[in-house]
């Protein structure tokens, strides 16, 4: 049997190193060509007819005017005569036309006759409809344990509709080579789409090829071709096979193309005295479109022995929402994280204290978390900058200390790769996987390079083309277990046939060899070895491929489920509401990390993502109009250099964790900033910011409520 | 976008000529960095641009008359940085140094700043400049006014001026020189703008075919000159509320002040009020504080922004305090 599992430490020469990413320098010289910069020789331009009522009846459509303008090549109905819209922006007819102005030009002339029916597009108002049927679920005897709890805290938590906002937007380039179709996406799922387009386009999968090098950002959006995508590949057959490129202005991606859903709670939480947690009760709600938005995790990460949940999913008459990082864990986490800290807040416990108290709650990673809220303390030094509730300094700035705890799944997904030695020893890594920023590219060199004992340039690899061994969609954070699970796979299959065939010439048996510093040779041996180059040689005339395959649920190199800790110290001014961020530590594991230097990075995005929506980010939706008011860049703030603070990251490695396997790392550090930035302003302001984004508007008047009716928060 | 004709001017007089006698009829371009998007947005329709970039008249900062004159088309990035206005106009500086991001302050012009359209999400998403809908009902009374004015906000106006040299500039008793088919005027920048009165007047009181040619902005010897922008995001993001106050000392008292604040009112909103408050007074925290307090008189808010008045209370009292710790000019 071939030994596929992970090297021990000391044998580790590129795994778990921090090592910079491939593709830096073609992203930063301009060189690596997204989606949005690829030109296709006799490329038409298509644009899409968006619906401006939030909530109507199509009653007719005219597109004779489009269709006679000059340049206009396809105007195509998506939505006719009696479609009902659901939100505005939905997609109601496309055209194709020789330059970018032609095409909104057609747009512009087509008419459309909406019956408007009424729309609610809020959602901060749980009595609007109900999506579907409210859950409900009792564990324990939550009654019972309120009444007899030492101490109950009350609070209202909240996170608003927020949107993916990928810096490259939504799109595609779609052409048809006879009844072959080429499509240049920007998408999650590089091995998947084309199975998507098969059935409506009408032409089997195979017939689909599909190419993309490098995303301008996902983060759980792009997964699908979306009806966008199936439209640009059906304008491009009405304009003769022509080349069709369409990519999302910015306010249709603000508007269309995903978002987060809202979740706000109303949670009372029980512990006895001396602060063991003992009962949980919410009733939450959240949207984020017609079919309503996914379920918080609730309580989130602590298991309590009571509880009493309810949940009401609300259908707005919002653009709907998609997977964003870690579907619900951040709203889940924010609500929770803040209610214990509320609770603590209460009993004058460092939450620290207080979480620690708590720990075994958290089930089997227990001891994990501690050590992570150890380390983490150390870090943002805790002991020495935490205080009781209410900066009791003097002045408008407070400062203040937060904490929480999140986890995730993470296992690898299922992923084939072709690895190939050639005769003169150049080494191939093939794969239909994508690499969304993270260093898909480069950790696949890692792990076969340090399988065959080369440099990581002497492995060439390839991928973002559906032509290659299929793998998995990037979502869930179960590339990195899939793909270096695949690749090592295939790296170690390939070394053993390899030795298979250099055995006789070594007068060695293949068992004996091992593949080091560029040689193959007896174990230990330096004597006794040849180069790389010259050990390839014997393959003879044909090159050697194989095929490593990584199956669902196969876990001797992959794992799942991780747990990270976050704290976070912030700065705020209380006359103008504005909240500074001074410094985050996070504390995270995903067992065996492929390349240090990038998964740090991934924790630096995420705290920078994290900041970003606990501060900034709401899709401002309009009542009266049903539109959305900040779908542009302007009003819809991310986060810059100046506003991130410090950041700080420390992976948890070595024994416990390694040995663990391959986890997936993209979501998990993305989960606890806005709880840990919620709760550093409670404990500076000494008061509760009940919703998220955290804006000045809501911290005065969070300010400003302080000492009324919810005086014990 | 409707297709439009693109003509550019090297002499004032040129540009008077291309520019329509009917207002809307033909935009003018300098820094673009307005114009262009309005146009894309469909929030213009122009039938013809006039560039103005190529009139050389119309740059540079020189001294003149004691103070200095500053032409239309000096970039808001060599305003921030020009040592002639660091020096004798600190608040002037700052106020164009924290202006959007360094690409922006680059493209950017005086001129552009001053004549910029509002921000109001009602006016940039189709809704008319003072966001009604057909039935002429206000959307921002209605709807999600977070951004919108507090002070001079009795309607149908409720935008907030972008501008944010403007406060600096009328602070300062600045001047703004205007060329047009009668020649040339000029009037004080406080009163260039007005409050509009219906969907088709404009934030100014520029005319068809008149041009922004320079802003005079006189000495502003023994005065202490500080901009203060409360801005939820460290750069790139527009002040939610912002306060420039010029303050002319005897000893260590204040003689006489101009306080103005943006971001609050559809005009720059100078305040009487405070600057009474000030007159006579020392600078210290008290006296600072209630003279924000008194910029605020009449403030309303709308439903959704009453915490700009607190925002522009303390624009006014640190952009004091700042004043405060200037050395003179």
């Amino acid at each position: 049997m071939p030994d596929y599992k992970w090297p021990e430490a000391a044998k580790r020469t590129l795994i778990g190193k921090r090592i910079t990413r491939l593709d830096g320098p073609d992203k930063v010289s301009g060189r690596a060509k997204y989606t949005y910069d690829i030109k296709r020789p006799g490329m038409l331009y298509g644009k899409i007819l968006r619906s401006p009522h939030a909530h109507a009846k199509i009653v007719s459509i005219d597109t004779s005017a489009a269709e006679k303008m000059a340049g206009v090549m396809a105007v195509k109905i998506i939505q006719g005569p009696g479609k009902e819209i659901l939100w505005a922006g939905d997609e109601i007819a496309a055209v194709a036309a020789v330059d970018e102005p032609t095409a909104e030009d057609a747009i512009r002339a087509i008419k459309v006759e909406y019956e408007r029916l009424p729309h609610q597009v809020i959602d901060t108002n749980p009595k609007v409809p109900e999506a579907k049927t409210p859950v409900e679920e009792t564990k324990g005897d939550p009654e019972k344990a309120f009444k007899e709890a030492g101490v109950v805290s009350e609070g209202l938590y909240g996170s608003n509709v927020m949107t993916h906002c990928c810096l490259e937007t939504h799109g595609s380039i779609s052409e048809w080579q006879g009844d072959k179709l080429l499509v240049h996406i920007s998408t999650q799922n590089v091995s998947g789409v084309a199975g998507q387009m098969a059935g409506p386009l009408k032409v089997p999968a195979t017939d689909i090829h599909l190419k993309m090098d490098h995303i301008g950002g996902g983060f759980g959006s792009k997964f699908g071709p979306d009806r966008w995508g199936i439209e640009t590949a059906l304008i491009s057959k009405m304009a003769g096979g022509k080349p069709v490129k369409i990519m999302l202005e910015r306010n249709a991606e603000q508007a269309v193309a995903g978002s987060r859903p809202s979740a706000y709670a109303r949670v009372k939480v029980a512990a006895k005295k001396d602060g063991t947690l003992t009962a949980w009760q919410s009733e939450s709600w959240g949207s984020g479109g017609p079919s309503g938005g996914g379920q918080p995790p609730l309580p989130y990460v602590f298991v309590f022995p009571n509880h009493k949940k309810h949940h009401t999913a609300i259908a707005t008459n919002v653009g709907p929402t998609r997977a964003w990082r870690a579907p619900n864990h951040p709203q889940g986490c924010l609500i929770t994280m803040a209610a214990l800290e509320d609770l603590a807040a209460q009993l004058n416990m460092d939450p620290l204290d207080f979480f620690l108290k708590n720990i075994e709650m958290t089930g089997q990673r227990a001891e994990n978390y501690r050590e992570e809220l150890l380390k983490g303390a150390e870090l943002i030094q805790w002991k020495k900058n935490w205080h009781p509730r209410g900066d009791k300094t003097a002045g408008p700035i407070k400062r203040g200390m937060g904490l929480s705890l999140h986890t995730w799944g993470g296992a690898g997904h299922e992923s084939n790769c072709d690895l190939t030695i050639q005769p003169d020893g150049s080494v191939e890594v093939k794969m239909g996987t994508q690499d969304l920023g993270v260093g898909t590219r480069t950790a696949l060199a890692i792990v076969a390079a340090d399988t065959l004992g080369l440099p990581l340039n002497a492995i060439t690899v390839r991928i973002g083309d559906n032509d290659y061994p299929a793998s998995g969609a990037s979502g869930g954070s179960t590339t990195i277990g899939g793909i270096s699970s695949s690749t090592r796979r295939a790296a170690v299959d390939a070394r053993d046939q390899l030795f298979a065939r250099v055995a006789p010439v070594l007068n060695a048996k293949p068992e004996e060899l091992e593949a080091v510093g560029g040689t193959i040779r007896v174990a230990g041996t330096p004597a006794r070895s040849l180069t790389w180059k010259q050990a390839c040689s014997k393959l003879g005339g044909m090159p050697l491929t194989v095929r490593g395959k990584q199956l669902r649920n196969q876990s001797d190199l992959t794992n799942s489920g991780v747990g990270g800790i976050q704290m976070a110290d912030v700065s705020v001014d209380t006359e103008t509401g504005i909240v500074r961020i001074n410094k985050m530590v996070a504390v995270q594991d995903c067992g065996l990390i492929i390349n240090r230097k990038l998964a740090e990075s991934q924790c630096y995005g995420a705290l920078i993502m994290g900041i970003s929506y606990a501060l900034y980010e709401e899709k401002v939706m309009d009542q009266n109009t049903g539109l959305m008011l900040n779908p542009n860049m302007e009003f819809y703030r991310l986060a810059g250099s100046g506003d991130i603070g410090e950041l700080v990251v420390h992976m948890m490695t070595g024994p416990g964790y390694d040995d663990r396997g391959v986890i997936g790392l993209g979501e998990p550090p993305v989960v606890s900033p806005g709880a840990v930035i919620s709760n550093a302003i409670a404990n500076a302001i000494g008061v509760r910011v009940s919703t998220m984004p955290f804006t000045p508007a809501r911290v005065l008047k969070a300010l400003e409520q302080k000492g009324g009716s919810n005086a014990s928060v | 976008m409707q297709a439009f004709e693109y003509a550019s001017a090297t002499t004032k007089q040129q540009a008077v000529s291309l520019l329509s006698s009917t207002m809307g009829d033909a935009e003018i371009l300098a820094g673009g960095t307005d114009i262009l998007s309005l146009m894309k947005d469909d929030i213009v329709a122009p039938k013809r641009l006039v560039n103005i970039k190529e009139i050389k008249e119309l740059g540079g900062i020189r001294a003149a008359g004691g103070g200095l004159r500053i032409g239309a088309l000096v970039t808001i990035e060599e305003l921030a940085e020009s040592p002639a206005v660091r020096q004798a106009y600190p608040g002037l500086a700052q106020a164009a140094a924290e202006i959007a991001g360094p690409q922006i302050r680059h493209m950017a012009t005086v001129g552009g700043n001053l004549c910029q359209r509002p921000r109001c999400w009602y006016f940039r998403n189709g809704f008319g400049l003072l966001g009604q809908s057909k039935d002429g009902k206000s959307l921002v009374l209605e709807g999600d006014n977070r951004y919108h004015a507090i002070l001079g906000n009795s309607g149908p106006a409720y935008f907030v001026h972008p501008s944010s040299l403007a406060p600096a500039l009328i602070a300062l008793n600045a001047r703004v020189r205007i060329f047009g088919p009668g020649g040339e005027r000029d009037l004080p920048v406080e009163e260039f703008y007005s409050i509009p009165k219906s969907a088709s007047d404009r934030e100014n009181v520029l005319q068809a075919q008149e041009v922004v040619t320079e802003v005079m902005v006189p000495a502003a010897r023994g005065v202490r000159g500080a901009t203060y922008e409360v801005r939820q995001k460290d750069a790139f993001d527009w002040p939610l509320a912002l306060a420039s106050v010029a303050l002319k000392m005897s000893g260590a008292k204040v003689q006489s002040a101009r306080v103005v604040m943006g971001h609050v009112a559809p005009v720059p909103w100078r305040s009487q009020e405070a600057e009474q408050a000030l007159v006579g007074k020392s600078l210290d925290e008290t006296s600072a504080k209630a003279a924000g307090e008194a910029a605020v008189t009449g403030a309303r808010d709308l439903g959704h922004n009453a915490y700009k008045i607190q925002l522009a209370k303390v624009a006014v009292k640190r952009a004091i305090l700042q004043a405060a710790k200037r050395t003179l000019a």
